[in-house]
């Protein structure tokens, strides 16, 4: 165990500074997000999901949805980690004619399992995904990965009486609750508090741990797959920026690329 | 007067014909199973129904995820939830990644009737036209609709189908031949082209015998398939009569008479004269009355050929 984990700080790290490298080139996006769900996602890419990167579209693997889909470096990162496509593709992020859009595109990159972006919206398509799997009787898992800002959109909540309504016990989402979005923290734009009680009310398996403790994040991961009658939500405590000291709990590093010299700061903060 | 019957409840047989034939269809409703007549499907196929509740945004997304696992969703609702309230989880979960999902959205245009103008859709096809690489089928009657669903069942991406809550006429018999994109030729003429979609259509070829009477000699094209448009029947009927009418149930901004007007400014300009909503929402009513109140009837259209026709010999 402790091993696996030393492992996936690792892979954590790296996924971290792949967010740095390909933002930096890119010139803008979103480091903030994607650095405080880089944990959950390095746990789910290389613990997890049973996935196979020379057959993206095998039927049986496990379903990912980056809700949050700005946050979509940190996907892009793990999935070339993966091996879903060459590492050096990450410097194309955003420019014309990469297959890694500003905000995933199902249809243009492999492993990519849902086009998000727009808030509000992935844990519908997590929920359909899960009907449809449990339809045909397998045994395959969907995760969704929400933002905390995000869960202030009213189609959010629609789908939360879903997938109670339904039971589906084949679905886990995590709830990336780094308390900050755009216009500053999520309590002052408009407040989501209290989460834990929010989605238990809804019918949900709530677990509430540290986001950015591997062994909570994994423990969280089999305690979801042993829930049986409803979906879990795992609402990870997490820091916006995580790893970058000048970028955590900045609101400011929502959507701003760093310029050279910043970059190699934090590539040094995440040799 | 030939029999009378509501497309949406040629949807709802069509619905359990597929189910039967293909275990991959599943059907998604909004509370409206009973109006949208996906009921059938629920009776036959419970394990395939979702009823989604009164959330259609929710539901739109919820049928995009079931067809990234290889599932055919048909989500149903009035046309103004489908395309009004969930329009941007149309256009970014299912028309941006381009899901296999069809949208047979019910109770479209005026006549809705009673419920009124914030019930009635007239801005639909527009809408939905809009959306890149997104198949529009606009029924004519029972046959048509039944073919269009099949046919949606078998189209790979996104389609919309609009469909009605009053009943119309049969016009075609059991060997009618749908082909998507392909509009049909009820009537040949060649003073005036009546170009019909919908409800509309029937009264295009009543038109089209009152314009007999007159000695005008209308042909008479069904538009079923808004997108992809068939631009060459458009041109084509447009350069032998010289003049085209546009009739449709919905709003002239936006929907077919905007899409030949767009056709023929490109191909082929002739006198164009548009049937139809003219920017107005609708209100309360028996179906029938407020089709004459808003003036899509036979006879409008009579008129608007005149017009045309008119307008051709300047």
């Amino acid at each position: 165990m402790e091993q696996k984990i030393a492992e996936l700080q690792e892979r954590a790290k790296t996924i971290r500074r792949h967010i740095i490298s390909m933002l930096c080139e890119a010139g803008s996006g979103h480091p903030g997000g994607s650095l405080s769900a880089a944990d959950m996602v390095a746990a789910l890419f290389f613990d997890t999901m049973r996935l196979d990167p020379e057959n993206p579209e095998w039927q049986g693997r496990d379903r990912f949805v980056l809700s949050k889909g700005h946050a979509a470096p940190v996907l892009y990162a793990a999935l070339a980690e993966k091996g879903f496509f060459p590492v050096e593709e990450l410097q194309t992020l955003r420019k014309l004619g990469s297959r890694l859009q500003g905000h995933p595109d199902m249809k243009k990159l492999p492993g990519v399992e849902m086009s998000t972006g727009s808030l509000g919206q992935g844990l519908s398509a997590a929920n359909g995904m899960a009907m449809g799997l449990r339809l045909d009787g397998g045994d395959q898992r969907v995760y969704v990965m929400l933002g905390d800002g995000e869960i202030q959109e009213g189609q959010v909540w629609e789908a939360a009486m879903a997938a109670a309504h339904y039971k589906l016990d084949n679905l886990t989402a995590f709830l990336d609750y780094n308390n900050l979005q755009i216009d500053g923290p999520v309590e002052e734009v408009m407040g989501v508090a209290p989460l834990a009680d929010k989605w238990r009310a809804f019918g949900w398996q709530v677990i509430e741990i540290d986001g950015h403790d591997l062994a909570q994040i994994l423990t969280a991961i089999e305690e979801a797959k042993a829930t049986k009658g409803k979906p879990t939500m795992v609402i990870a405590k997490t820091v916006k920026g995580k790893g970058v000291c000048f970028m955590e709990n900045q609101a400011g590093w929502h959507g701003n690329a760093p310029k050279p010299e910043q970059r190699d700061q934090a590539l040094v903060e995440l040799a | 007067m030939t029999k009378k019957i509501a497309t949406r409840d040629a949807y709802g047989q069509e619905l359990v014909r597929l189910g039967a034939e293909n275990k991959d269809v599943v059907v998604l409703d909004a509370d409206l199973s009973k109006s949208t007549k996906t009921y059938d499907f629920f009776k036959n196929y419970p394990e395939r129904f979702f009823n989604m509740g009164i959330a259609e945004a929710n539901m739109m997304v919820t049928a995009a995820g079931l067809a990234t696992v290889g599932k055919i969703p048909f989500a149903s609702t009035f046309a103004m939830f489908a395309t009004g309230r969930a329009f941007e989880q149309i256009r970014n979960s299912i028309a941006y990644p381009r899901l296999n999902v069809k949208i047979a959205a019910t109770h479209a245009g005026i006549t809705v009737g009673e419920d009124g103008g914030s019930h009635q859709s007239i801005e639909d096809i527009a809408i939905m036209r809009s959306l890149p690489g997104m198949t529009v089928f606009v029924p004519a009657d029972a046959v048509e609709t039944a073919a269009a669903i099949k046919a949606a069942a078998e189209i790979k991406g996104p389609v919309y189908i609009r469909l009605g809550r009053s009943g119309v006429p049969v016009l075609h018999g059991d060997d009618f031949k749908f082909t998507p994109g392909e509009a049909v030729t009820l009537r040949e003429g060649e003073d005036v082209a009546l170009i019909a979609t919908g409800i509309m259509v029937s009264m295009a070829l009543e038109a089209a015998d009152i314009l007999a009477d007159e000695g005008i000699k209308a042909m008479v094209i069904d538009v079923h398939t808004i997108k992809p448009l068939d631009i060459f029947a458009i041109v084509e009927a447009a350069r032998k009569c010289g003049a085209v009418v546009t009739a449709e149930e919905h709003s002239i901004i936006g929907g077919l008479g905007s899409a030949v007007a767009e056709t023929l400014s490109e191909h082929q300009p002739v006198p164009l004269q548009r049937v139809g909503m003219r920017d107005t929402f609708g209100e309360s009513g028996k179906p029938d009355e407020l089709l004459k109140h808003f003036g899509l009837t036979a006879e409008a259209l009579v008129e608007a050929a005149k017009k045309a026709v008119a307008k051709k010999s300047r």
